[in-house]
């Protein structure tokens, strides 16, 4: 069923939208014009609500291809003009053609997407050149990426676990991250340290914080719950942990890695 | 009059002391009036017409608040969005809680122990178009009836003991983006309300209707037409007017004395794109003052001239008198979304004093006439401004309390966003805004995952206690996230409010210290009141998707 919806919602698009359609089977192709303006109905119409990143409703991520109810192109554009009754998700005036420029945008920024003049959010989209099984041999091995990462339930939990990297981040951005870990880090993976009224630190990767307390996962990987008012400092670590693979992984063997990571799905690929 | 509302207030009590509900009194516009003389009863949105939201009270004081404990629960009753955040303010009459589920589902129960009598689901269009989220902000009463604006254009009256429509009247075309969310407010006979819906390219209004038949009677158009006064802030030879927004999203207050009623007013559109609308863009982001009778402007006062970063003066007008240079004046307190609080004279709309509340960039000060010195403007490289997208402000309740004379103001300190200015055209029923600026906080509500995990420079949230007097910050209450709860002040100088992290609490009036606080488990997207049954002091707050009731135990 997914299949056809795919299919048909490909045809529709190349009808409707007038896209190209010389792509292969399970591919998608879209205009420069018709992303950039894909892209600018969405930061006007769209982003207000699913955010610029397209992640802000939950359990919706449209920048990654996550959708609650649509399986395909059609459906997409379907819901974009009708909205979903009953739900925040509002009609719009949007004709097909637009609504098909909003897909194209959602499709070019997801992670995966063709080489091609498709500029989503999360920057270019490009094809991991290298070497997937040797990457992984450079993941456990020289690299020693295993000793902090965690990937598919094996290894530590002190860095963020790559089990779905490859959903989620694009090749481009996997790249910057091995050769400059202090370019972005991501809220999400912040370092803190809480200095104890007791004397002691704890270290380790923030999980949320309140007026009154503050939960972390420690460098030895517990979960920790700390009351403010045991807390005589907190202070955030500027720099990632990580270091910088520039001087010790070839450029050959970075592209190795980041085939790697981009092939991992997750558990529900 | 006396002696006939002493004997209602008399019989009002009776009747909760042996709770026969249907014997309640019906609510007349003087009782509205004279709020102050029955404080057990919750019978506007703000609990007076001057908008303090601030309840006479006694029972729950500083030494016993921390004595609190839930009395009960209602959770909504259909299954609830994240973007349908419970944000109604409830009334309470001589026992009965009305309030409203988001989107519009009205609920009557019993004020003691949550229990249900009715509740009403009026069908809604599948064409409405809400900005930001499916939510209601309460309800207006008026005798026997209920008055509720609809997120799909409508203004419905309900009757109050049986919880059936006693008329429903379409206001404007949902697909349009018109839709109402403020709870309405009674002045005399009449219902008024405008409608929400800035960000669909719509014209706002003003509209007063007869109670009794749903009639309107008349319209204010903040964004004046050909002809109007005002106009001649809009470009000229253009239909820019037209779409020019100037949403009505808060309940007005209203002064006796002066006959006047107050709104403040939301932004121009399109919001972040302000080419199509050269000018200064009146009524936008201002407070007017109207005529209840007619509908006709006496003053007004704008805010954020020409605005391209959001900042809607949605706010509830807080009704004063001060001593203000060795002159009694009745005055106007307004913290507005644009990072300054104002204090104007509401006789006049004079303006008196305006002091940045937050770090404010985009304006060096407003200057001794009330007009921003401004410093920045949109661009197509990008601006950052403080404060962000969302104010330093927005719709939450603000309180005074006439013990303290301190202004207590919902606070989202240091934040700040990029505004970048994009291509923009108006087409029915879609959005009409430009690009969406930049901001490090979710501006509706928290996202999915792990709550907080930002920076101090990246915004936090405090509640503020100024002196509405000498304008001097009193102290501040600093929370690690930012709240979108108002502010409910006690004659026992308490403060009560919430925030996104899922705590109610309560703090000194005169000192800001913590002296109790709630795990309500959600975001407070609501303001906070008091009541009175059988002699008992309740403090209600919505959170989440569930309203929860405390008292002393």
């Amino acid at each position: 069923m997914r299949q056809v919806l795919v299919c048909c919602a490909r045809l529709v698009l190349v009808a409707s939208v007038g896209l190209i359609a010389s792509v292969a089977a399970q591919e998608h192709s879209y205009t420069q014009a018709d992303i950039e303006n894909g892209s600018r109905l969405y930061q006007s119409s769209c982003a207000g609500c699913h955010g610029p990143g397209g992640d802000m409703v939950p359990g919706i991520d449209l920048l990654r291809n996550q959708f609650h109810r649509a399986t395909g192109d059609v459906e997409i554009i379907r819901i974009i003009q009708t909205g979903i009754p009953g739900t925040t998700m509002p009609p719009s005036s949007f004709n097909e053609r637009e609504a098909g420029t909003i897909v194209a945008f959602l499709r070019s920024a997801a992670p995966g997407a063709l080489p091609g003049p498709g500029v989503g959010s999360r920057g270019p989209a490009i094809v991991p050149r290298g070497d997937m099984a040797n990457g992984r041999a450079l993941f456990t091995g020289k690299g020693r990426c295993a000793t902090c990462h965690r990937v598919n339930g094996v290894g530590p939990r002190v860095a963020p676990d790559l089990t779905d990297i490859g959903t989620i981040r694009q090749p481009q951005q996997i790249q910057e991250k091995i050769l400059d870990p202090n370019s972005l880090v991501r809220p999400t993976n912040r370092i803190v340290e809480i200095a104890m009224n007791d004397g002691s630190k704890i270290t380790g990767h923030l999980l949320n914080q309140d007026t009154f307390t503050i939960q972390m996962l420690d460098s030895r990987e517990r979960l920790v719950s700390a009351a403010r008012t045991d807390v005589r400092e907190l202070t955030f670590l500027k720099n990632s942990p990580m270091p910088s693979y520039r001087d010790k992984l070839t450029s050959a063997e970075v592209d190795d890695v980041v085939a790697y990571l981009i092939s991992l799905k997750g558990l529900r690929p | 009059m006396t002696s006939a509302r002493t004997r209602t207030g008399l019989l009002a009590l009776a009747i909760s002391a042996t709770a026969v509900l249907h014997a309640q009194q019906p609510v007349t516009f003087d009782r509205m009036l004279r709020a102050n003389q029955e404080p057990q009863n919750w019978l506007t949105y703000s609990g007076n017409l001057a908008g303090h939201r601030h309840t006479l009270l006694t029972q729950i004081t500083p030494a016993n608040v921390k004595n609190l404990e839930l009395q009960w629960v209602l959770q909504t009753r259909t299954p609830a969005e994240p973007a349908e955040k419970f944000e109604a303010t409830p009334l309470v009459v001589d026992g009965v809680m009305y309030t409203v589920m988001a989107p519009n589902h009205v609920v009557a129960l019993d004020a003691a122990t949550g229990r249900m009598f009715w509740m009403y689901s009026p069908r809604l269009s599948q064409l409405a178009r809400v900005c930001c989220g499916r939510v209601n902000r309460g309800l207006a009463i008026l005798g026997e009836t209920l008055f509720m604006g609809t997120i799909d254009g409508h203004l419905i009256a309900i009757d109050a003991v049986n919880g059936k429509p006693v008329w429903d009247v379409s206001l404007s075309k949902p697909e349009l983006g018109y839709s109402f969310t403020m709870a309405p407010l009674i002045v005399k006979d009449k219902v008024i309300v405008g409608p929400a819906g800035g960000e669909y390219g719509i014209r706002g209004f003003i509209a007063a209707f007869d109670a009794k038949t749903g009639r309107e009677v008349w319209r204010f158009n903040t964004v004046p037409g050909p002809g109007e006064p005002g106009h001649e802030t809009w470009p000229a030879g253009s239909n820019a007017w037209e779409h020019g927004g100037g949403s009505i999203w808060t309940t007005g207050s209203y002064d006796a004395e002066l006959n006047l009623l107050y709104f403040g007013t939301g932004n121009p559109g399109p919001d972040w794109n302000a080419d199509p609308r050269p000018g200064a863009n009146l009524y936008t982001d201002s407070v007017v003052a109207l005529d209840p009778e007619t509908g006709r402007v006496k003053w007004h006062y704008q805010f954020t001239p020409h605005d391209e970063f959001d900042y809607d003066s949605t706010q509830v007008p807080v009704l004063t008198d001060l001593v203000w240079q060795g002159r009694q004046r009745k005055v106007m307190l307004w913290a507005n979304r644009n990072g300054f609080w104002y204090v104007l004279d509401r006789a006049t709309g004079e303006f008196l004093r305006g002091k940045p509340f937050v770090r404010v960039n985009w304006a060096e000060e407003i200057d001794s006439k009330g007009v921003p010195k401004r410093l920045l403007y949109a661009t197509e490289q990008g601006t950052l401004v403080y404060p962000n997208n969302q104010g330093a402000t927005n719709w939450y309740s603000p309180s005074y309390s006439p013990r303290t004379g301190y202004f207590y103001i919902p606070t989202w300190m240091d934040t700040y966003s990029t505004y970048t200015k994009g291509p923009v055209e108006y087409k029915e029923g879609n959005q009409y805004v430009g690009r969406f600026p930049t901001m490090t906080v979710p501006a509706l509500r928290t996202g999915p995952g792990a709550v907080n995990q930002r920076t101090p420079e990246e915004g936090y949230g405090a509640i503020q206690a100024f002196d509405a007097k000498s304008g001097e910050l009193k102290w501040q209450f600093k929370m690690a996230d930012v709240t979108d709860s108002g502010v409910l002040t006690t004659a026992t100088d308490l403060v009560f409010a919430g925030g996104r992290e899922g705590y109610f609490f309560a703090l000194d009036a005169r000192t800001g210290e913590m002296l109790w606080k709630g795990n309500v488990g959600g975001q407070v997207s609501a303001g906070p009141m008091s009541y009175g049954v059988n002699g008992k002091q309740y403090v209600e707050i919505a959170a989440g998707s569930a309203l929860f009731v405390y008292g002393l135990r």
